[in-house]
């Protein structure tokens, strides 16, 4: 394979320094020992990390945020795993048409999500409350955790099921001792990937999140809204540096690629 | 097989689905159908929502000409942003394609890893890089000489674009990626080896073979651009509407849920067509590629 001529080098230089610029700026201002927005040249300082324990509304929202995607991302794998083994091994009348509800909130805007879930859950007398994050989450994550069960299904190896089947094994017996192990890698990714989107949904959740319910994003988009200063780019490295290590991890059990690849397939 | 065992067979995928397709019909299609619904009720300041139905909102948004300039807005800043990332994310996919192993999956990590980085945090890395007139990015380019005076990116198009650019490169990347992927290097050698100059490779062989995969991943980049809310809300400001910030102010400012749901509608039901239309297109003309 013939390599990189100098000119592609420069470009991809610049095409990566502008990738990471502002991530890094956002972890750099982080560190200042200043009292306004500014560079850390003067050594750097945690004072900022330190300032967010004075603020309990982003202590809280955080933890709003992590029960919420641990939770709605198991929810939705609840359903998804099953939905995920019958479309992997039965051909059904109306598979092609169930799979492409399932994967249709990719689709849709998560501003007309956030729209009709308010509407809903309003009328339905749970407007704002952690019920409701935790059911239009389950909703927005479906696809992701429904996508890596699928591909972990669709490559199983189904002669040890059989050979369990033969042995006396049935229902539930084999689900949990033989298929839930096999796709397990699966599952687990799936879950997540999953988490990683509801950590970091903001267009929907904005529109449900209520003062006691919101969640960091919604916190720190509501905060930047009125000023920016140095307390919401250290929230910002907090958050960056939690979702690089779901990624890394992601990336270590699963490959981040494969992870990917299917989440760049939606227009299909 | 018996018969026992072929009506379980039968049946055993819907009693798989069941629960996932209840969940969907409870909580996805009422919830779509009830905001259809709310378009077209009533709402008056003092009166509150009024469920009646009335073409009102629709009127207001086909014959004020505010909500057509902000409806072009959003498509405009859309299609400007899905060609800044094909311009740029194209070439990247491709010397990203040709790098050896270890670099490769370096650099793919640090390009599409910032998808799974909130939008919020990257967002305000370029609300900070932009500045006011004195910010990173314009001191940079003056130093450089690519201008003389500072041009503002707070509150403005361009800055929009740059930022939501930003945030859909790693789908555009990713798309190409995946078409390049399906590429044999071989034929590369071969139009080398028949004489090829570097220029007619490129256009003649890596051209019409990455073509498919650009034009999905505009759909993607262009579907999300016209929806998106975070990027326009912080770099925008208040006054630079798009669809989604627009309906965001009518649900939870104005209080007009039934104007804001007809906004939210006619998104949905543009961005549906549009996304449905380009690909049947797409693949159409491209049959061969996605065979």
């Amino acid at each position: 394979m013939s390599r990189n001529g100098p000119l592609a080098l420069i470009f991809h230089t610049v095409f990566v320094i502008i990738m990471v610029a502002p991530i890094l700026v956002v972890c750099l201002v982080a560190f200042t020992p200043e009292g306004f927005l500014s560079l850390p040249t003067n050594g750097f300082s945690l004072r900022w990390f330190r300032t967010i324990a004075n603020y309990p509304e982003f202590v809280h929202a955080f933890w709003v945020s992590l029960g919420l995607g641990a939770l709605s991302s198991l929810v939705a794998l609840v359903f998804a795993v099953p939905a995920a083994l019958a479309i992997a091994r039965y051909r059904f009348r109306g598979r092609d048409a169930l799979a492409a509800l399932f994967l249709s909130p990719l689709m849709i805007p998560h501003v007309v999500l956030g729209i009709a879930f308010l509407r809903f859950f309003t009328s339905a007398g749970l407007g704002g409350s952690f019920a409701a994050l935790i059911i239009a989450h389950v909703i927005i994550v479906f696809p992701f955790a429904l996508r890596l069960t699928l591909a972990a299904a669709t490559g199983m190896d189904r002669t040890v099921e059989m050979a369990a089947v033969s042995l006396g094994a049935g229902g539930w017996t084999l689900f949990r001792r033989v298929t839930l192990p096999l796709i397990l890698p699966g599952v687990i990714s799936g879950w997540a990937l999953a988490f990683i989107q509801s950590f970091d949904d903001l267009t929907m959740t904005v529109f449900l999140a209520a003062p006691g319910t919101e969640t960091l994003p919604v916190r720190m988009f509501l905060y930047i809204q009125d000023n920016i200063d140095p307390l919401v780019t250290s929230v910002s490295a907090c958050v960056i540096a939690i979702t690089m290590t779901a990624l890394i991890l992601l990336d270590r059990f699963y490959g981040l690629d494969r992870v990917l690849a299917g989440k760049g397939d939606t227009g299909r | 097989m018996s018969m026992a065992a072929e009506e379980r067979s039968l049946r055993a995928p819907w009693a798989l689905t069941a629960p996932a397709l209840m969940l969907f019909v409870g909580v996805l299609l009422i919830p779509l159908a009830m905001t259809v619904m709310l378009s077209f009720h009533d709402w008056g300041q003092y009166k509150g929502i009024e469920a009646v139905f009335i073409l009102k909102n629709w009127h207001e948004i086909a014959t004020d000409p505010y909500f057509a300039e902000m409806f072009w807005r959003t498509f405009r800043i859309a299609i400007l942003t899905t060609l800044l990332t094909a311009l740029l994310g194209a070439p990247e996919a491709y010397i990203l394609n040709r790098m050896s192993g270890r670099w490769k999956s370096f650099f793919l990590l640090v390009i599409l890893g910032p998808l799974l980085i909130s939008v919020v945090a990257r967002t305000l890395g370029w609300a900070l890089l932009f500045g006011g007139n004195n910010g990173l990015v314009n001191k940079l380019l003056m130093s450089l000489g690519v201008m003389r005076s500072p041009i503002p990116f707070m509150f403005t198009e361009t800055g929009m674009i740059i930022a939501l650019a930003h945030v859909m490169m790693p789908f555009m990347v990713l798309s190409v990626w995946a078409a390049l992927q399906r590429l044999d290097p071989q034929i590369e050698n071969a139009a080398m080896s028949l004489g090829a100059g570097p220029a007619t490779i490129i256009r003649r062989i890596i051209m019409p073979q990455i073509i498919p995969g650009v034009l999905s991943g505009a759909i993607i980049v262009f579907s999300l651009s016209a929806s998106a809310f975070a990027t326009p809300a912080i770099i925008g400001g208040r006054r630079l509407k798009v669809a989604a910030t627009l309906a965001y102010d009518e649900f939870l400012n104005t209080l007009n849920w039934p104007l804001g749901a007809a906004v939210a509608t006619l998104l949905l039901v543009a961005l549906v067509l549009i996304v449905i239309g380009s690909n049947a297109l797409i693949e159409r003309r491209y049959a061969e590629v996605f065979r």
